[in-house]
């Protein structure tokens, strides 16, 4: 297999020189009070995608979201106006959790009228206005006006749904995603409402798992039995090299080659793949969804396999050549556990074969996460263990590189302004 | 009344044992079995795999009648179980421990 060329400077790393080629720590990734510093500076002031517009399909569907790592719970909904609105999950009146459905902690979706709280049944209208107090005449000058949902930023990029816990968000969505990732507008999200979600609750810090899928060195490795011999073997001989990376601001993108399985030697390839004209890469057959946007398949590879793109700080949309797509979403439960979410997308089937299809590229998809999830809690026990706390990265790890740096960077600056606060609200 | 279409009535006591709904119970049947029973249900249900996939594909997905879709929760059940047949040898993913991935939204059928 040909190398694919490097940038100038020799290296896809060198090329960006504010990373340095030098060990990295991972203290970030095991440090307590990093992680709640991590909170206030990263999750509290960045935009996060929540959803998809198709789960708001009209007026009145709503979905909450647990937002652990910020300590709260958000709805999001679709108004009369047909706009979208998020609010902090609170009843004004005593704080219960006002939308849940039989377990408070766990996220609930719908469709409705109004919020009616389960405890004392004050009403919301779907604008957050409280409507409805119950005896009303008990209170002391109360004015519905001031006690409506307290709001949450929330802004619609390509059918991506994203609320920003911030009183005043530093930057418009748009702005925070930046040249690069608005490059891939345009490609047909929209098309693709066939939904798989799985989920898992993963004993690492978030980082280590964004981190699994930022690189593929590993997967000759890790992955290798998942392959016939005639195929892992080659493939572990010649590992893993991507035709080209990029990162614009904190965000980046890795983007690989693809194969064509239906030319490889048939031992190649597992009879489950040939039988179903599918596997991890996705349905052999593509779906026609028209030409792609230029932020797509940036090296122009043909074949193409993906592009992975990384956006700040925890959500990754990552598109196949075959056309379908996935996202991940790595949500913080403390600073050695998160909740790892992925959602497969593809045309909705319109037969069963294309619907068999698309649960084998599923099942493949599973049996290669849960390789690499596992792996991740014996490398977050081993990272706590302290005795080694730096650790060379290579070229092909240069997202991962990126990732940590960034999340010092933040940390680092939150860190300034709060140790100097008078210099900070001048700065704003 | 068998739980398949008619043609497939030799697939019937693997019908009762792997036609099921979720993902979830699917995996789960299959981290109960041992390599034999897995072995047993693929050698059986793999050769009229073709066969199967050519009678679903010839029902609209939207109007499955019940031994139809228990036909697909079949061909799934085949999908699920040729991971370890073809791969690990063993019913787990080597090395995934007690991970879980739990499939929380899928189309149906």
């Amino acid at each position: 297999m040909a190398k694919w060329p490097k940038p100038p400077e020799g290296s896809w790393t060198e090329h960006y020189p504010e990373l340095g080629t030098g060990p990295v720590s991972f203290l970030d990734s095991i440090s307590p009070e990093f992680y709640e510093d991590e909170r206030e500076a990263v999750f509290k002031r960045c935009w996060l995608n929540v959803g998809r517009v198709e789960q708001l399909p009209r007026t009145g569907s709503y979905f909450t979201k647990e937002l652990a790592v910020a300590k709260t719970s958000v709805i999001v909904v679709r108004g009369a106006d047909g706009e979208i609105r998020a609010f902090h999950n609170i009843c004004r009146h005593r704080g219960n959790k006002l939308v849940w459905t039989d377990f408070p902690r766990e996220e609930t979706s719908g469709s409705c009228r109004q919020f009616v709280c389960k405890y004392h049944g004050w009403k919301y209208d779907l604008d957050g206005a409280l409507t409805f107090v119950q005896q009303e005449e008990e209170f002391f000058d109360l004015d519905k006006d001031a006690y409506g949902l307290v709001p949450v930023h929330c802004d619609v990029w390509s059918g991506f749904v994203f609320v920003n816990l911030d009183p005043e968000p530093r930057q418009s969505l748009r702005e925070f995603l930046g040249p690069m990732i608005t490059g891939i507008e345009g490609y047909p999200f929209e098309k693709m409402t066939e939904r798989f979600v799985v989920r898992a609750d993963v004993g690492s810090n978030w980082k280590l798992f964004m981190d699994a899928f930022q690189e593929f060195y590993h997967a000759p490795i890790l992955h290798a039995r998942q392959t016939p011999a005639a195929f892992s073997i080659p493939a572990a001989a010649n590992g893993f090299h991507a035709p080209h990376y990029e990162i614009d601001g904190p965000h980046g993108v890795v983007s690989t080659a693809g194969i064509r399985p239906w030319n490889l030697p048939s031992e190649m390839r597992k009879p489950m793949e040939d039988a179903t004209r599918s596997g991890l890469f996705g349905p052999w057959d593509a779906p026609d969804i028209g030409p792609l946007p230029d932020g797509v398949n940036p090296a122009k590879c043909d074949p193409w396999g993906l592009d992975s793109f990384q956006i700040w700080p925890n959500f990754v949309i990552l598109i196949w050549g075959q056309g379908w797509y996935l996202t991940y979403h790595y949500w913080p439960t403390s600073h050695q556990r998160h909740t790892f979410e992925s959602t497969l997308y593809f045309v909705p089937a319109q037969n069963a074969r294309e619907r068999i299809a698309h649960e084998m590229a599923a099942v493949s998809m599973k049996e290669y996460g849960l390789q690499d999830g596992n792996t991740l809690e014996a490398t977050q026990t081993m990272l706590e263990s302290g005795y080694v706390q730096s650790f060379p990265l290579n070229d092909q790890e240069v997202l991962c590189r990126n990732l940590h740096k960034v999340a010092v960077d933040w940390v680092e600056d939150y860190r300034a302004e709060r140790s100097a606060p008078s210099d900070a609200a001048a700065v704003r | 009344m068998g739980l398949l279409p008619e043609p497939f009535a030799d697939l019937e006591p693997y019908a009762a044992v792997w036609s099921l709904p979720t993902e979830g119970e699917r995996y789960d049947r299959r981290l109960a079995s041992t390599m034999d029973e897995l072995q047993t249900f693929y050698d059986a249900c793999f050769p009229r795999l073709e066969a199967a996939i050519a009678y679903c594909d010839g029902v609209p997905l939207a109007e499955m009648p019940d031994d139809v879709v228990r036909l697909m929760q079949l061909i799934y059940s085949l999908v699920i179980v040729s991971m370890p047949v073809e791969a690990w040898r063993q019913p787990n993913v080597p090395d995934a421990g007690a991970a879980r991935l739990d499939r929380i939204v899928e189309p149906m059928p």
